[in-house]
């Protein structure tokens, strides 16, 4: 088991004839992902990677029975794109463009208003089920099969913390990537709901960094609703305010989004947090250790 | 990016927003000629530098004649305006605002904000102007009103209204409020922007409504779209460090300590800095060379860090997921024997092609202090500059 998708996930890529979709279409089929298809407009028919393009999603869902697509549309024109997405009533859409503009990504929250789609993303890595599939840009021989999920604002950071748990010899359920900017699809509350009701998953990583407030709202869920237990780490503690830190929605303003509050907000939640991130994987097995669930957990 | 009070205010012209009469000078004759041209009395002359918190620098200054103008503005330019934002250096004088001063009955606070809670751009207006808002946000905040605006929609007139009349705008001037509002969330939502703040938004004794200030951001994701906000780019008010590695398309900070950084990844710089303050030390910066950086990247990335005079030592601290390991150790070698480095040099490589990255770094010849984790670089960098 596993959260939003698993071997058996068939998936469409969205600009898949551009040099970066083509490289990790490659990758991703290395994995075993099921690419079904993928879509450029205007170049139907083709085949890439030997998967078939077609130009728009609506005729690739019919054709293939695709039910999650990835996008790789350049920033300008992949607001359309996840609407476009939407439309085909994709169950899932994950979108790893970074730079997409803020007042863009508002009219296609509007625009899903009502719909099933889930966005994940923009700007994020993607989500990988270990061993089973991977739909996103991470580096995929890290992640081992096991009971930990991991939920993150960060791309190479998670990356830092399931290479810890791996050779910790702590598999994983699932990672998903929410993304760094400050509008985006899925939120940590949507994932540690869907962790905490899948019966493979035994505890959780999450990783946040400075700007907004959803690390706190997720803290305050996890208080009242959280069975399991929950890891943290917050990027950004040494963090000026007032400057973007890369991410977009990585900024510290009028005092607000600052990792202390943040680390406070988890805290008050038990939910631990890594002093730094080196040590994410053994604050984890403390964790396991003292709820009796690290044998559990350890890989064999 | 930001833009100057003066080319805040041209653009609120042109969106039909009342502002004061006045334009930029950037020399004393040329304040003085505008001061002339506006002919009435009293002159403010604001100082035109992107930090906040002028007015209490001594950044602006109000006086009567046209030859007092040319005083203050001869006083101002060229003058090192230290303010809370600046930073201790203070930020150079060049251009000036010279404008009509406005005879003020009650000062007002508007804003339009991206509301990251509700994914919306949000209207934010108090009757309590001229101070710094989130201080009324912590200490009164039912004293702030908020209005949720559908993209589709816009900001429709009656939420202008309602706002209007939260803030206790006199019943009088409620439309010249109205239009005001609507034409500050048109150039919010046509030019793309990230904040638009109006503080104060001022009802005058000759009963006008007007913003005395303007506070813009604009989004840099979507400048592609803007030709027009990308030409009030203003370089004076930046890092020449960040400029240059905004032109390689590098996300660069500069911070105040000495060991220089060079990361793939956002979440994984920020840690980096973290990690590095952890074990003592200080970040001189933060920088994220991104995922498919080429070669002759990495190299820039590597000479803008040792451009720093600050800088007495560097780590590398790369997870190559999309990056390649042997990529950025190319990088680092060519920069290195280019710029003959003196400094301490730790790297940490791990991820896609780790192995050749590493084999790279040995056959070099170059000082490279290797380090297996993050925790290992860092402290490891921390030591060796003592």
């Amino acid at each position: 088991m596993s959260i939003y998708v698993d071997k058996d996930t068939k998936v469409i890529v969205q600009g898949i004839t551009g040099s970066t979709a083509l490289f990790h279409t490659q990758q991703m089929l290395e994995y075993g992902t099921k690419i079904v298809g993928g879509v450029t407009p205007g170049k139907g028919g083709q085949t890439v990677e030997g998967v078939p393009v077609f130009d728009t999603v609506e005729e690739a869902v019919k054709a293939t029975g695709a039910t999650v697509s990835i996008i790789y549309v350049p920033a300008p024109y992949a607001a359309d794109a996840i609407m476009e997405a939407v439309d085909a009533e994709m169950a899932m859409t994950i979108c790893i463009t970074e730079h997409i503009p803020v007042l863009d990504m508002i009219k296609v929250k509007r625009y899903m208003e009502g719909k099933e789609t889930r966005l994940i993303g923009p700007n994020c890595p993607g989500v990988i089920t270990a061993d089973e599939t991977k739909i996103g840009i991470m580096p995929g021989y890290i992640h081992t099969k096991g009971h930990v999920g991991v939920v993150s604002r960060s791309g190479t950071l998670t990356y830092e913390a399931v290479h810890q748990l791996t050779q910790e010899g702590i598999g994983q359920t699932t990672a998903v990537g929410i993304g760094g900017d400050p509008v985006n699809g899925t939120n940590f509350i949507d994932v540690l709901k869907e962790f905490n009701e899948d019966p493979e998953t035994y505890a959780v990583v999450m990783i946040g960094e400075i700007g907004g407030t959803a690390e706190e709202e997720a803290a305050a869920w996890v208080k009242e609703h959280m069975t399991k237990p929950v890891v943290g780490f917050i990027g950004g503690q040494t963090a000026p305010p007032g400057k973007r830190m890369g991410h977009a929605g990585a900024i510290i303003s009028g005092g607000k989004g600052t990792a202390a509050e943040k680390i406070k907000a988890l805290e008050a939640a038990d939910i631990q947090v890594a002093e730094t991130p080196s040590v994410i994987g053994e604050t984890l097995i403390k964790v396991l250790k003292e709820k009796g669930l690290y044998e559990k957990c350890k890989t064999k | 990016m930001n833009i100057h009070e003066y080319q805040g205010k041209q653009l609120l012209r042109e969106y039909g927003v009342a502002v004061s009469k006045g334009r930029v000078a950037f020399s004393p004759k040329e304040a003085m000629t505008v001061a002339k041209e506006i002919g009435t009395e009293p002159i403010v002359v604001k100082a035109q530098i992107h930090a906040g918190g002028r007015g209490k620098a001594g950044g602006v200054k109000i006086v009567k004649t046209p030859d007092e103008v040319r005083a203050v503005a001869a006083e101002l330019i060229g003058k090192q305006l230290v303010t809370h934002q600046t930073g201790p250096e203070g930020q150079e004088v060049k251009r000036l605002l010279v404008e009509e001063g406005i005879d003020i009955e009650k000062e007002f606070y508007i804003g339009l904000v991206v509301d990251r809670a509700t994914d919306r751009v949000t209207l934010m207006g108090s009757a309590e102007g001229g101070v710094e808002i989130e201080d009324v946000a912590e200490k009164n905040p039912e004293k702030i009103f908020y209005e949720v605006i559908d993209p589709v929609v816009g900001l429709a007139p009656f939420q202008a209204r309602r706002m209007a009349f939260n803030m206790e705008i006199p019943s009088g001037l409620i439309n010249k409020a109205v239009s005001l509002f609507l034409g500050l969330y048109k150039v919010f939502s046509e030019k793309d922007a990230s904040i638009v703040e109006i503080n104060p938004l001022v009802v005058t004794k000759d009963q006008r409504v007007l913003a005395l200030d303007a506070k813009f951001n604009f989004d840099d994701n979507a400048t592609f779209r803007h030709k027009d906000i990308v030409e009030l780019r203003d370089f004076d008010e930046e890092d020449p460090k960040e400029i240059e590695a905004s032109k390689l398309d590098l996300s660069y900070i500069s911070l105040d300590g000495n060991i220089g950084c060079m990361v793939n990844g956002a979440g994984l710089a920020m840690a980096t800095m973290d990690t590095i303050h952890y074990y003592g030390g200080e970040p001189a910066n933060f920088l994220d060379v991104g995922g498919g950086a080429k070669k002759e990247k990495v190299a820039g990335a590597f000479k803008i860090i040792l451009s720093d005079p600050n800088v007495k030592g560097i780590f590398v601290n790369i997870f190559g997921g999309i990056m390649k390991c042997d990529v950025i150790a190319e990088g680092v070698i060519e920069a290195a024997k280019e710029v003959e480095l003196q400094v301490p040099l730790v790297v940490r490589l791990e991820g896609t092609n780790v192995e050749r990255g590493k084999a790279l770094l040995e056959e070099s010849g170059i000082n490279i202090v290797a380090a297996d984790s993050m925790a290992e670089g860092a402290k490891k960098i921390v030591e060796l500059i003592g």
